[in-house]
């Protein structure tokens, strides 16, 4: 019986999930700012409400990002803590990806979903994912893309891809050439600790154990300080 | 589901954890009263900054998560203990740079949520005042504390653990700020505070007639942004003329307004506030001039003088560990991740019991 604490604050979203051999508890916030805040007592109500402390766990999964880079790393400080403390191991998991498995999760459950989030500095992160043996799989790995020099992999066969996530809203101009194989789909999606769960449950069931010391951010910007 | 830690007499003392990550400094410490300090390790980020000429707040805070477990986990061997004989878990919570705070933090208050330790956020400067109470002879309170670091400059009366008076602080640059600087405006290879230092040793410290800000004044507050812009005028003067002996010539002459300042304004302070024990902290109280001509002073003055070991002048872990053991009456079950970019040193207090969440 596997159990699994998943938490997330790689956007304005602050969230926790527990999955208990199949039963999802989980707590979301859109809470600019205030994740340092939230975050811990999240874990708490999601474990008081399972009834279970923190070491009945088997593991930590968390939004590795794209993200926020000071999110990102609340996220992964908080888990390496977390993990540290109680000798659990940690699956990171990406926030595109997330948002994927976020997109099919809803009632229209696409198959093939293009997420993409706002990187600032006219820049977007991409996720390209299509639905494959009981999860949303990458077609490409995650990316920092200028807009305009954003494309579309091939659709799947008979199918089109879904845009989702806040950077669809922010370069509509730039990215209108993508329309012809992109339906809009949900702007404001966000990524979701309790969307994490798939992909940490097919990490976790495919062997992956690591230490607390690997919880950390993927930024995918590494460009961040210049020579004066 | 915590337990409260409860002072008993019986009992060894709590065994606390200390992390630091206000700037460019990675750094964990274990310390029990009585036992002393068990182990510290340290991660300087000193050259991944250097390229950039100054400390880069986003490199920082990604060099913080990655070295933070790592330096725990040394830590925890040198002292031969597992996390869960960690009794309490102290971090630096301000002042400092955010992003760089959050780190230590957040790692802080969840390892204190898994191993079921209370936590206690330490004021970064408070502990620099406290670190040389590590030494074998720590200074008895009351003192006068010089505060000099490439962050903070300033003069505190210190009556006791959070009686804090500050007579006099920088009005601009910090002092360690104007070292590196005048390393940079020198174009040193390694341009810092320490290079500069280490160039005077070589020079005449009277070659140049630089300004003594706020020498001659009453008050305590220090000025250096004038004396960094006479460095500026004389470098550009200078760096016309063939040979290089000058550098080294303008280094001892910067160095020397520097310690002249700092040497008189401790003077001032000490006579003003009628006390005799000066405690030197921050990274420019390794400053090897500045250690002779206060010795010197101290010699004809009868004061005592107190400094942490030279590697606990600059930023460690040690420091934080020992405030956090100082202020263990503090530490409580924490959830929530708070830092202070500003947190005036004035407005602390003696340490009080919280209300426990």
């Amino acid at each position: 019986m596997t159990t699994l604490l998943a938490l997330d604050t790689a956007t304005d979203n602050c969230s926790v999930a527990l999955w208990q051999a199949g039963q999802v508890l989980s707590r979301c916030e859109l809470a600019p700012r205030r994740h340092g805040e939230l975050l811990l007592p999240m874990v708490d109500a999601v474990l008081a409400e399972a009834q279970l402390g923190l070491g009945a766990c088997d593991a930590i999964a968390f939004g590795c990002g794209p993200g926020s880079f000071t999110g990102l790393r609340i996220a992964a400080a908080v888990t390496q803590g977390l993990a540290f403390g109680a000798d659990l191991p940690v699956l990171p998991v990406s926030d595109l990806a997330a948002m994927a498995e976020g997109a099919h999760a809803a009632d229209d459950a696409p198959t093939a979903v293009g997420a993409l989030l706002d990187a600032r500095l006219e820049e977007v992160y991409a996720g390209w994912y299509v639905w494959q043996e009981g999860r949303m799989q990458p077609v490409l790995a995650d990316a920092l893309v200028a807009p305009a020099a954003l494309q579309a992999p091939n659709a799947p066969p008979g199918g089109h891809w879904w845009g989702v996530g806040p950077g669809w809203a922010v370069y509509p101009e730039a990215l209108a050439p993508l329309h012809g194989v992109v339906r809009p789909g949900r702007t404001d999606l966000l990524p979701e600790a309790r969307h994490l769960l798939p992909q940490a449950l097919a990490q976790w069931r495919a062997g992956v154990r690591l230490p607390a010391a690997s919880a950390l951010p993927v930024y995918l910007r590494d460009a961040v300080a210049w020579r004066s | 589901m915590h337990p409260e830690v409860k002072p008993d007499p019986a009992a060894p003392a709590p065994c606390v954890l200390g992390i630091e990550t206000s700037c460019d400094e990675t750094a964990v410490a274990i310390y029990r009263r009585g036992s002393g300090l068990l182990a510290h390790a340290l991660f300087s980020q000193a050259d991944l900054h250097a390229e950039f000429g100054g400390v880069v707040p986003e490199l920082a805070s990604r060099d913080h998560v990655r070295k933070l477990l790592p330096l725990l986990d040394t830590a925890l061997r040198q002292a031969g203990l597992a996390p869960s004989q960690l009794d309490a878990i102290a971090y630096t919570a301000g002042p400092g740079l955010v992003g760089a705070l959050l780190v230590g933090a957040a790692t802080a208050v969840a390892l204190g949520r898994s191993l079921q330790r209370p936590v206690v956020g330490v004021h970064h400067l408070e502990a620099h005042l406290l670190a040389p109470r590590l030494e074998r002879q720590p200074p008895a309170y009351p003192f006068l504390a010089l505060l000099v670091s490439g962050g903070h400059t300033m003069l505190v009366r210190v009556a006791g653990l959070g009686r804090y008076s500050v007579l006099g602080e920088t009005l601009d640059d910090a002092a360690g700020e104007a070292f590196d600087k005048t390393a940079r405006l020198l174009e040193l290879p390694h341009a810092s505070g320490a290079a500069l230092a280490a160039l005077a040793q070589q020079g005449d410290p009277q070659r140049y007639p630089l300004p003594r800000p706020l020498l001659g004044q009453q008050r305590l507050d220090f000025s250096f942004s004038g004396l960094k812009t006479a460095v500026r005028l004389t470098v550009e003067r200078e760096a016309a003329q063939p040979g290089g002996a000058w550098r080294a010539d303008l280094a001892a002459s910067f160095q020397q307004a520097v310690v002249d300042v700092l040497v008189a304004k401790v003077r001032a302070a000490l006579h003003a506030s009628g006390l005799t024990r000066l405690v030197v902290a921050g990274g420019v109280g390794a400053n090897v001039a500045l250690r002779a001509a206060l010795r010197a002073e101290a010699g004809r003055e009868g004061w005592q003088l107190y400094y942490p070991r030279i590697e606990f002048c600059t930023d460690n872990g040690a420091m934080v560990a020992l405030a956090g053991a100082e202020r263990i009456a503090e530490a409580a079950p924490g959830a929530v991740i708070g830092v202070r970019a500003r947190w005036p040193l004035s407005t602390l207090a003696p340490p009080a019991a919280r209300p426990r969440d």
